[in-house]
């Protein structure tokens, strides 16, 4: 099977530099697609149906074809990889940034290319401290190889590249408070329209896109659409990474094709329940997803059949909740992370989240009440999507009303008992 | 215009609003926080919550935030929709979380927009177990108490203070449920707006510190409306009185004038009126030069035997009514009227009345300067002289660059989305004064220069854009250039705007602004013209005309003058002190009509206590020729009345008035309008006294002003009679029509529901424009319509230092440099004292250092400055505040020889 994304990462040694990643075939895809028109680029991406490895699953080649082209278009126009990977529970894209950092550089330079940006921005997550100098490294021998700068390759296309790293927060991964946030400011989401491809980056026509999107940028310039789309097992094109954490024998990460079932990758390549713990659910996504049970393990994990079975692929990252370990923590626990990282600007989200996390608090300590249930599942669906300003609430509500719905019974436990059933 | 359904019923909206906007203006309640009219959408409270459905077959439709949804054609929303209903309701149950629970004892209970909101969103039942979040409060100085824990984040007070005044030193801190709006520590907030952030703030965060010191509900207040007197611009206010106490100051809305906003000084300077300073009795002067109270009778007496048959001079005021001033003119004649200003001033204001009559080109108002794509200012440093006007110039930047949001299909009320789409572009704004100012930041270029300098750039604007206006002879190359550049932007503009005034004390300043709205007017017009004067009414007094006071002086030094009758001046503010000094003993006799002690009633004989504004009712002329009247918010003690009451009383005793004429103040006006063709339109500044609704006069107090028949108990327990106000149609009663008055007779804002100022919404024909009815006042000049005169043609010398001298011009202080408002505590707080600017290189070639003082001298009187090195101050000059205390010196340039003088 052919890895796109991870054909040079080899999560022992330091990633490839520029010279062996030319030799492995790199940067051919650059000098493929500096000979044709962007418009090209963007309808290969199109054609491939590439969608977004970000989270929220929106097709590339789409998102591109909002930036205005050609002559009058207002300038500077940018380029962002969105490499604040912040998500609980998910990892894919370190591997990719430490693993091979000169792919997501070509990525980019490609993709840059194709909307005609004129500056490419990097931001990434601060506590990345070992992606940093190696994407540094990827960015400066880049320049050397004249794969960025003026006239890149003599085609006459210019490109300045730069690595961001980020003072660390969850909203910086949300596409407009990352470009509040390189423009210096607070981090607050953006109401949309206008859209970040028309007025983003101090204003200017801006693309935001995933480490894990871009990384499979070369692939699909080299090998055409039709061949990326051939990856996947279903008709959403290409390959993924498919993380899993928890209890189990082997959690890890691994490039699969695209579709591949829940089940298969618990039990095939995260092999199965450690002994001694029952498989209670699965967060798919990272922790802003719903949960899902044992009956959906047939659910193909690409976009369209993750949400159908009732959650998200979201970052294709699962945590894996066990039978030894309390629902009602874990989901606190997450609430808890939301309300700290909430921005503050929405009333919902702020006030909201925060309630919740106290509720849940209780309830784990032993302080429930009876109408603490009534008032979760309320919660969830008063800080539903458009009731807020962006998407941080409704997807901090996803563990909790899907917990509400396949652990009631725990809920129901705390509160009856006055204690955590899982403490001694 | 688009129609929207709501509820399935068609409504017609303005085009381009959003659905909040819309839905207000049509009259429904729709609660809200972070929005507001003047700073429009940003989507962050949630409060406004309607449903959107997409046909008339859709049932279930979804929640959108009416402020952030156009109201375009054919929209379908429901306002009350059960589901959206409920979800207003967690809005302010979230809110509530954390809100203190401690309405009765708030400062801002009965007035707060969080309160309305809750009752209109119908939370009533507090479900949350938890600990409230507390905050660490902050000393913001004397004008603003702070109070976080009553925030509810709505951003509103940042998006003012940051985005819409240009201020920096407040900020929002923090992040999730701890977000702080605040200081980054303690400190006097150092924007000139910092008031208006107790009525930006929707509840008690910020509130007015100095009615906190005298604090009473709103509902117990009983108000007028009024008119500002702290400067030239006239904005509208509300005065508020509760036991004979002025107790605050709000802003009254008009969109052409100062629309939601007050500057510091005028909020905050009304103090003076409760002062120690205040003149409350009746005084005569003893031999010793110490005063006694005496009987109104007594003093009248006097007063009949110094003016009857006798020479009488009367020196009239800027800071007066134009009824008072009309009433000493008309008692002592045409010829023995001095307008109580120095001949320089009453020359640049007379230069000002002419280009406004004989040059074709309209007075901008405030709304107009906001709305201009380039502006010039010329010599006026505006934040400290007509503060107001400064948050009209920044608004204006944004206009040239708003062509980007059409480009972008922004919508004007995006305003996050507008600002992130302008970024830090601006349009032309070009400032020249004599050193930096508050406003550099928001210019396109500034020029620094003496005041000759700047006319000097001025005429070179004129003569670039119309070569019949005079050329510039030997301007520095970079002075030409600077000059071209502006003018190719004037020349672009749609709608370009020139600001000068009379604060350098300098007439060619104003005529070169003259000659460049002449020259820009024959390619545009739709030019405006926007001069700064000294007070609050010296473009009324300018009208009524008169002769300066150096002539006064000139006739008391040379003629025989039994009595001066002046009227509410001080002299000493506008001559030097020697000039004054002369003038008030060339007479036997000296009256002075005042409200507050001062340099002047110090040398009368005979003081007469005069109303303050807020005791009185009358007209002031703003700066753009804005007749506006102001009514007495209460009744002052007994001894007090207004200027002109004092004056009829005079003009019967002089036989020049009948005691059936003058009954009240519109038999004043109505003579006023009669005496000069520009006073016509006088009395329509306001409704006349008889005017009723259904009847029925407009009450001061509100339906709910309580203790009417106990609060003057332990005087009297007999509930006192309603005083009849024979003035005007106010009725000092909470009696009344209650329903809208017209925007003249607007004692306060209130409409069911709506208990905060925000009920302000329900007095405008369109949320966030004129009143229903127009805004008050009237413009009384109106240009000729075509130029009557040539090009001024003087243009001064270019500025050169003298060796060992400086060229002394005047500076201004928002705090301390406008007389009345230097009188309130709170403003006192933040007067400095006296010093000297000069520029770096001046105190090197002198040998001087920062901390050193120089001695300067005004009228023979020599004192020692600290001297403050500003680079930006052109060498030559010395830049010396006006107005502070300590420093008596009538603003007039000079030339002074520097004599240093080591610590």
């Amino acid at each position: 099977m052919e890895k796109p994304l991870t054909k040079n990462v080899q999560p022992e040694r330091k990633p490839l530099d520029i010279t062996d990643y030319e030799k492995a075939g790199g940067y051919q895809a650059l000098r493929k697609a500096l000979k044709k028109p962007p418009s090209d680029i963007q309808k290969m991406v199109k054609d491939s149906n590439l969608k977004g490895r970000g989270g929220a699953g929106f097709a590339t080649g789409q998102k591109w074809s909002f930036v205005p082209m050609g002559k009058d278009a207002r300038r500077p126009k940018y380029l962002v990889v969105n490499a604040d990977e912040m998500e609980p529970g998910t990892f894919k894209d370190r591997l990719l940034l430490e693993g091979d950092p000169n792919l997501i550089v070509e990525g980019a330079i490609i993709s840059a290319y194709a909307v005609e940006a004129d500056v490419a921005y990097i931001f990434l997550r601060w506590a990345y401290k070992t992606a940093a100098p190696r994407i540094e490294k990827a960015i400066a021998q880049a320049y050397e190889k004249k794969y960025l700068g003026k006239n890149i390759l003599g085609s006459g296309y210019a490109l300045d590249m730069y690595l961001h790293t980020s003072a660390g927060r969850y909203m910086c991964g949300e596409e407009d408070g990352l470009l509040d946030s390189l423009e210096g400011k607070r981090a607050i989401p953006r109401s949309k329209p206008p859209y970040p491809q028309t007025c983003g980056l101090w204003g200017k026509p801006t693309v935001v896109n995933n480490v894990e999107t871009l990384a499979n940028i070369p692939y699909i310039v080299e090998n055409g659409p039709e061949s990326f789309k051939k990856l996947s097992l279903t008709d959403e094109g290409g390959t993924k990474l498919y993380g899993v954490s928890g209890r189990v024998n082997n959690p890890g990460l691994w490039e699969l094709p695209l579709g591949t079932s829940m089940g298969e990758v618990l039990h095939e390549y995260a092999g199965g329940m450690r002994d001694g713990y029952e498989f209670r659910g699965v967060l798919p996504g990272g922790a802003s997803t719903d949960f899902l049970v044992e009956k959906h393990f047939d659910v193909k994990m690409d976009f369209t059949n993750v949400q159908k079975a009732g959650s998200r692929l979201g970052t294709g990252t699962m945590i894996v909740l066990d039978d030894h370990t309390c629902p009602i923590g874990l989901v606190y626990n997450l609430e808890k992370f939301f309300a700290r990282e909430s921005c503050g600007w929405c009333t919902p989200c702020r006030e909201g989240i925060p309630w919740i996390a106290e509720t849940l608090e209780a309830i784990e300590n032993g302080r429930g009440r009876p109408e603490d249930i009534d008032f979760l599942a309320e919660q969830t669906s008063q800080l539903a999507m458009g009731h807020t300003f962006c998407a941080l609430a409704p997807g901090a509500m996803e563990p909790l009303q899907s917990a509400l719905k396949y652990f009631r019974e725990d809920f129901e436990r705390h509160i009856k008992e006055h204690r955590c059933p899982w403490r001694k | 215009m688009p129609t929207i359904y709501i509820n399935n019923k068609p409504y017609e909206v303005e085009a381009g609003q959003n659905l909040l906007h819309a839905c207000l203006s049509l009259g429904f309640n729709i609660p809200y926080f972070c929005w507001h009219p003047a700073l429009h959408s940003v989507g962050a409270c949630r409060m406004c919550a309607v449903k959107q459905f997409k046909d008339e077959n859709d049932t279930k439709g979804k929640i959108v935030m009416s402020c952030m949804t156009l109201a375009s054609d054919g929209i379908r929303i429901s306002i009350d929709d059960p589901e959206v209903i409920k979800f207003r309701k967690s809005v302010i149950e979230w809110l509530m979380v954390n809100h203190p629970h401690d309405c009765p004892v708030c400062d801002e209970g009965g007035e707060c927009h969080l309160q309305d909101m809750t009752v209109l969103a119908g939370h009533t039942y507090r479900r949350t177990r938890f600990k409230k979040r507390t905050y660490r409060n902050q000393n913001l100085g004397p004008f603003i108490k702070h109070d976080m824990n009553r925030c509810i984040q709505c951003y509103r007070c940042v998006r003012f203070y940051i985005d819409y005044a240009g201020g920096r030193d407040l900020d929002v801190f923090g992040w999730h449920n701890r977000v702080y709006f605040g200081k980054n520590k303690d400190g006097i907030l150092k924007n000139e707006f910092s008031g208006n952030l107790v009525e930006i703030c929707p509840t008690g965060v910020f509130t007015d510190k100095t009615f906190y010191r005298h604090f009473t509900r709103k509902w117990d207040l009983q108000s007028a409306p009024s008119i500002c007197t702290h400067c030239c611009l006239g904005c509208n206010i509300h005065a508020d009185e509760r036991y004979g106490i002025l107790r605050r100051i709000r802003n009254r809305f008009n969109s052409e004038v100062n629309s939601y906003f007050l500057c510091d000084r005028g909020r905050f300077g009304y103090e003076f009126v409760n002062s120690e300073d205040r003149i409350r009795k009746n005084l005569l002067q003893r031999s010793d030069g110490t005063f006694e109270i005496k009987p109104k009778d007594a003093v009248l007496h006097k007063v009949r035997n110094s003016i009857k048959d006798k020479k009488v001079i009367g020196i009239g005021s800027s800071r007066a009514s134009l009824e008072s001033n009309y009433a000493l003119k008309r008692l002592v004649g045409d010829d023995n009227f001095y307008i109580g200003v120095s001949a320089i001033e009453n020359d640049m204001v007379s230069k000002v009345l002419d280009t406004l009559y004989n040059r074709a080109v309209k007075t901008a108002t405030m709304e107009e300067v906001s709305l201009a794509d380039a502006v010039v200012v010329l010599g006026e440093d505006v934040l400290n002289t007509a503060p107001m006007l400064g948050l009209a110039i920044r608004r204006s930047i944004l206009q040239k660059p708003s062509a980007i949001i059409k480009e972008l299909h922004i919508e004007p009320w995006d305003d996050a989305a507008v600002r992130e789409a302008l970024q830090q572009e601006k349009g032309p704004l070009y400032i020249g004064t004599t050193q930096h100012t508050g406003l550099d930041n928001a210019a396109t270029e500034t020029y620094h220069s003496a005041p000759d300098d700047l006319a000097r750039l001025g005429f070179a604007i004129a003569h670039k854009l119309n070569k019949q206006a005079p050329a510039v002879k030997n301007l520095p190359e970079k002075v030409e250039l600077l000059a071209s550049k502006i003018a190719a932007d004037l020349n672009e503009a749609k709608y370009p705007c020139i600001i000068a005034g009379t604060s350098l004390a300098n007439k060619t300043i104003i005529e070169a602004a003259a000659n460049i709205v002449q020259a820009l007017y024959d390619k545009n017009k739709n030019t405006r013209i926007c001069f700064t004067v000294p007070a609050c009414n010296s473009i009324g007094l300018g009208l009524l005309g008169g002769k300066p006071l150096d002539n006064a002086v000139e006739k008391a030094n040379q003629d025989v003058i039994d009595t001066i009758i002046i009227l509410e001046n001080d002299i000493y503010r506008h001559i030097d002190a020697g000039q004054a000094g002369q003038l008030l003993n060339g007479a036997d006799t000296i009256i002075t009509i005042d409200s507050i002690k001062t340099q002047t009633t110090e040398k009368s004989k005979i003081i007469l206590p005069a109303a303050t504004f807020a005791e009185s009712s009358g007209t002031f002329v703003n700066n753009e020729g804005r007749a506006q009247r102001f009514y007495r918010a209460y009744i002052p003690q007994p001894d007090i009345q207004e200027s002109w009451k004092w004056l009829r009383s005079m003009l019967i005793y002089s036989d020049k008035l009948e005691q059936k004429e003058w009954q009240n103040l519109d038999d004043v006006i109505n003579d006023i309008s009669k005496s000069r063709d520009v006073f016509n339109l006088v009395p329509q500044a306001a409704k006349p006294a008889d005017f009723r609704v259904m009847g029925q006069k407009i009450p001061r107090q509100s339906h709910r002003y309580s203790g009417r028949t106990a609060m003057n108990a332990n005087t009297d327990v007999n509930e006192p009679q309603v005083v009849e106000d024979k003035d005007s149609a106010l009725a000092f009663s909470m009696e009344g029509y209650s329903g809208q008055p017209p925007a003249s007779l607007t004692a306060y804002y209130w409409a069911p529901h709506w208990n905060s100022v925000q009920s302000l919404n329900k007095y405008q024909l369109s949320v966030g424009g004129p009143i229903i009815g127009g805004n008050a006042g009237k413009r009384l000049i109106e240009p000729a319509g075509h130029v009557k005169k040539k090009f001024f043609d003087e243009i001064p010398d270019a500025f050169k230092p003298v060796k060992n001298s400086l060229f002394v011009v005047p500076s201004y202080h928002i705090f301390g440099s406008e007389e009345l408002s230097s009188r309130s505590c709170s403003v006192q707080d933040l007067i400095t004292a006296p010093y000297i600017t000069v520029n770096p290189e001046q105190i090197s070639d002198l040998d001087m250092s920062d901390d050193d003082t120089v001695e300067i001298a005004f009228s023979d009187v020599s004192y020692y400055l600290p001297v403050k090195v500003i680079p930006s101050v052109p060498k030559g000059l010395a830049l010396v505040p006006k107005g502070l205390d300590g420093l008596q010196w009538d603003g007039i340039p000079m030339w002074w020889k520097l004599i240093r003088n080591k610590k």
